[in-house]
């Protein structure tokens, strides 16, 4: 027994790891799998088995509609004004400026706090009694209108300034990262052939940065599918349902709404975004490196 | 080029040069301007009394400073029916982040040495079916846990809590230190095995030692994670053992009552005030935490 230890130390060390996760993780994705073909409503029920019915049902709800079509609506807008501000920001931190670990801790600073924080500052700034709308207007433009919280057309931007506001600091210091990684050969001899240095930005050096594109857009990804606190902090999906998105469709659904079959049919289709999106990087990534 | 330089005027170059650095220190100002901005007017607002707040001056420093606000959301704040303010709520916050964070990060420190120093067949399989783990949304295993905490007794208390922050931060800090070990020599391991060295003095003795840097970063990255975290908080606790992110969503999000908008801020200032203290002591860890971070559920 001493003897099999010592042996096999490395295994017998993470084995309490691999057997929570094995149960915890891959089990329970199995669970809500499986919940997922039943008509479970408060409580977990494997003799109500539906079949794909549930999947069925959740496409045909409106709710869901919104809340999916959301996810890529806020996705497609968070990952356009995220990259290419954060691309932006980090090449006018790159021009050699005065204080620059200054400028670049006010960037990132916003990440240390948590989506429920950053929700509710936005959602105070927003508003239209007392935040940045009365600002302007003392200002004297008192035409300005800035309604996003309250209206359903455009709060989907009220979601992309916060998650903004708290995200770009970790695209900025990607792309900051990959500029700094550049050969500065390439810009002396583009300054001795007197190219502008737009051009070169734009010809040259942001085509380098190519997989620091990749990693940024399937970090934010991720990240979109999973957005959950900030949502309920900063518009708690409203007005009505139309800031929803599937991770607050599901926590209703599970906990509040008692459908549990129907909720699990949503997570499920949550991991489905998650691997869609994953699955291509991680052979792109395992190919070139391979 | 020497006329201009005579005459003590500037060439066009060097005019152009310090317009278009005027026009960079512009746009850089503005940008801090939008990051800065929403930190310093929450401050501010702390700091008001409740007519000055409705009068406007958003940007304007408070005329009569005032720190009842803070007392107000540390000790008397209404949040559900219990009225005794943030306190017990950030008590929770720490009770459950501390022994979270220690754990999670010694388990993974762990796991990441016997990844990469004790290989064994199957090693790389072990470490994908690990790794996983960060890509998954954590939605999918809801339900499952909080029939599983149920059973266990643990549902609603901050036991639970720490057990499934615990559990799901075993992917993340399983890679970020068996990342980081790869790149200590084999040689220092192979020596001190010849010695008779076992696995965990050959852990104790010089893998840690040499990794106080990969460590900063574990704890930075689990307690961010950790002390914000709201999904699990608000799934699996109740109204005794709430952590401030669910305690400051019901104060800030309630419909019941006069909204007491200065409350608000010096509570929402509360509950960002450890990470950032972190983040402004050890911005560059903080970094490096949040990179290895942003894959995580």
């Amino acid at each position: 027994m001493r003897r099999f230890l010592q042996r096999h130390v490395s295994q017998v060390a993470l084995s309490p790891s691999l057997a929570l996760i094995a149960i915890f993780l891959y089990g329970f994705i199995a669970y809500t799998a499986a919940v997922s073909t039943t008509n479970s409503k408060a409580f977990p029920r494997f003799d109500s088995f539906v079949g794909l019915e549930q999947y069925w049902r959740l496409f045909h709800t409106p709710r869901w509609h919104v809340a999916f079509t959301n996810m890529f609506l806020f996705g497609g807008l968070f990952l356009l004004v995220t990259i290419s501000l954060g691309l932006v920001i980090a090449i006018l931190i790159d021009q050699r400026i005065r204080a620059e670990s200054f400028f670049r801790s006010i960037v990132m600073y916003p990440m240390a706090m948590s989506f429920v924080v950053t929700g509710i500052i936005w959602q105070w700034l927003l508003n239209p009694t007392l935040g940045i709308e009365v600002m302007v207007h003392q200002l004297g433009f008192t035409s300005f209108r800035l309604d996003w919280l309250t209206n359903p057309d455009t709060v989907i931007w009220a979601l992309v300034v916060a998650a903004f506001w708290q995200g770009c600091g970790l695209v900025m210091a990607l792309f900051l990262a990959g500029l700094r990684g550049i050969d500065e050969d390439i810009w002396k001899a583009a300054a001795v052939d007197g190219i502008p240095a737009w051009r070169v930005y734009v010809y040259i050096v942001i085509p380098m940065l190519a997989p620091v594109f990749l990693t940024v857009v399937v970090l934010l990804a991720l990240s979109i599918v999973r957005s959950f606190d900030l949502v309920v902090a900063l518009t708690n999906g409203g007005p009505g349902v139309s800031s929803d998105l599937p991770s607050v469709f599901m926590f209703d659904m599970a906990f509040r709404r008692t459908n549990l079959g129907l909720s699990a049919a949503s997570a499920v289709v949550m991991l489905g975004t998650v691997l869609a999106i994953l699955i291509p990087y991680l052979y792109v990534e395992t190919r070139e490196r391979g | 080029m020497p006329r201009a330089a005579r005459s003590g005027w500037l060439t066009p170059r060097r005019r152009k040069a310090i317009l278009s650095r005027g026009v960079l220190y512009l746009l850089l100002a503005i940008i801090a301007l939008f990051f800065a901005g929403p930190l310093y007017i929450l401050l501010s607002t702390s700091f008001k009394t409740m007519p000055e707040i409705q009068s406007g001056g958003l940007m304007a420093l408070p005329h009569e400073p005032t720190v009842q606000p803070w007392v107000t959301a540390w000790g008397e704040a209404c949040i559900g029916i219990t009225c005794g303010g943030l306190k017990g709520y950030f008590g929770n916050s720490m009770v459950m982040t501390i022994p979270a964070v220690l754990i999670s990060v010694m388990i993974g420190a762990i796991n990441g040495y016997a990844l990469a120093k004790w290989p064994f067949p199957g090693a790389r399989f072990v470490f994908a079916a690990l790794v996983a783990g960060n890509f998954v949304p954590f939605q999918v295993v809801l339900a499952p846990v909080a029939v599983t905490l149920r059973t266990l007794g643990l549902f609603g208390s901050v036991e639970g809590l720490i057990l499934i922050h615990v559990i799901y931060g075993i992917p993340i800090t399983t890679m970020l230190f068996r990342n980081f070990f790869l790149s200590v020599p084999n040689d220092l391991i192979k020596a001190a095995r010849i010695d008779g060295a076992g696995f965990f003095w050959i852990f104790f003795r010089i893998v840690l030692p040499l990794s106080p840097s990969v460590i900063v970063v574990a704890l930075i990255l689990q307690f961010t994670g950790i002390w914000n975290d709201f999904l699990f908080a608000v799934s699996f606790s109740n109204p005794s053992s709430a952590p401030m992110t669910v305690a400051l969503n019901n104060l800030v999000n309630s419909n019941f009552g006069v909204k007491e908008y200065n409350v608000h801020m010096a509570a929402t200032v509360i509950a960002a005030a450890p990470t950032l203290i972190l983040y402004i002591l050890l911005g560059r860890y903080f970094l490096r935490g949040m990179t290895a971070g942003a894959v995580k559920g």
